[in-house]
């Protein structure tokens, strides 16, 4: 890939990066016009830091942390996205990091307040851990669910937990009626 | 008939302790709310002023505690399904359920891993409304539905 073309606000994105942190491995790379830094996991929380930080970047604002789960790619199967912008610039960033299954991520709770219930909803929904969190506890699914369901290895109609009555006593149960019977899965 | 024919006033009325306990309770069945979804948008707006529901004696309560009647409207997650139960047992005796909309229904377009696929499972229900979601005329066609069965309840009397 040809090197990207980037802005002089870009190019100053790019360079802060550079000057703080030695031997920092960074894919730049333009997606829709917007600039999208390929990160290593090891160095998320240092280059999230920086960038918050520094003068010239000053990305006061996360906009969006979420996962993406590739099920075939290997070695590394799940890329967690932040979007962060900065109000005082007005500029925008994207950062990519790539996991494998069963690799933690650290935590950014620390640098932006936003990331605390964001990072919960990684683990409910992907089965991320993030390393240093202070509360790491499911968000959207009961406390007592299994699996993870934005993985997508995991079946649209669940594992069984939706036709779980058993917290209604078992004589006072309404007669449940026969599950929905598909041959095919989609 | 013999016994007490043309014995009262003009003002007097006579009537089984059936007919009159079931003309009390489908006078006033006071709902719980229990908007879910968007279903709820449209329950709210059966209770508003242009279609008025208090005329049929149904107000909206805001506690279970006295509340006969339980408009489930809107799509059941799992997640929510004990909270329904738990507001459901804690309504006083009689207490009638009215399903509303495809979602509480059946689950509707939702046949996902966290929706309940049909409030019945979980509550027994008297009257299912279709509709997604229902306009209020058809809410309201729903509770005189409600009402009608109500009118032939037997407490006194022997089923038939």
């Amino acid at each position: 890939m040809s090197e990207p073309h980037l802005s002089q606000d870009e190019e100053a994105i790019v360079a802060a990066l550079k000057d703080r942190l030695d031997d920092l491995e960074l894919a730049v790379e333009k997606t829709c016009g917007q600039l999208s830094l390929g990160v290593d996991r090891e160095d998320i929380e240092a280059v999230c830091r920086v960038l918050k930080e520094h003068p010239a970047t000053q990305f006061d604002y996360l906009a969006d942390l979420c996962g993406v789960d590739y099920l075939d790619r290997h070695p590394k199967r799940f890329q967690v996205v932040y979007n962060l912008y900065s109000i005082s610039r007005n500029h925008r960033v994207r950062i990519k990091v790539e996991l494998d299954e069963g690799e933690t991520i650290d935590s950014v709770a620390e640098i932006w307040k936003t990331a605390n219930w964001h990072e919960r909803e990684l683990y409910d929904m992907f089965g991320i851990m993030v390393a240093g969190h202070p509360d790491l506890k499911r968000i959207l699914m009961p406390e007592e669910w299994e699996g993870h369901p934005l993985r997508k290895d995991y079946p649209l109609r669940g594992k069984g937990q939706r036709e779980d009555f058993s917290f209604i006593p078992e004589n006072d149960r309404p007669p449940t009626r026969k599950p929905k019977v598909r041959t095919k899965e989609w | 008939m013999g016994l007490i024919e043309h014995r009262f006033n003009d003002n007097f009325l006579t009537t089984t302790v059936d007919q009159f306990i079931n003309w009390a309770r489908k006078s006033s069945l006071w709902p719980v709310t229990f908007g879910l979804a968007c279903c709820a948008i449209e329950m709210m707006t059966t209770g508003s002023a242009h279609y008025d529901l208090d005329r049929m004696g149904v107000i909206f309560r805001a506690s279970p505690r006295q509340s006969d009647l339980m408009i489930v409207a809107g799509t059941l997650t799992w997640k929510m399904a004990h909270v329904l139960r738990k507001i459901y047992d804690q309504m006083p005796e009689p207490k009638y359920v009215i399903s509303m909309g495809s979602c509480a229904a059946s689950g509707g377009v939702f046949d996902t891993y966290s929706v309940v696929q049909g409030v019945d499972q979980v509550v027994p229900v008297d009257v299912y409304v279709p509709g997604c979601p229902p306009r209020p005329e058809a809410l309201m066609y729903g509770i005189l539905k409600l009402q009608e069965k109500i009118e032939k309840q037997r407490y006194i009397r022997k089923e038939p």
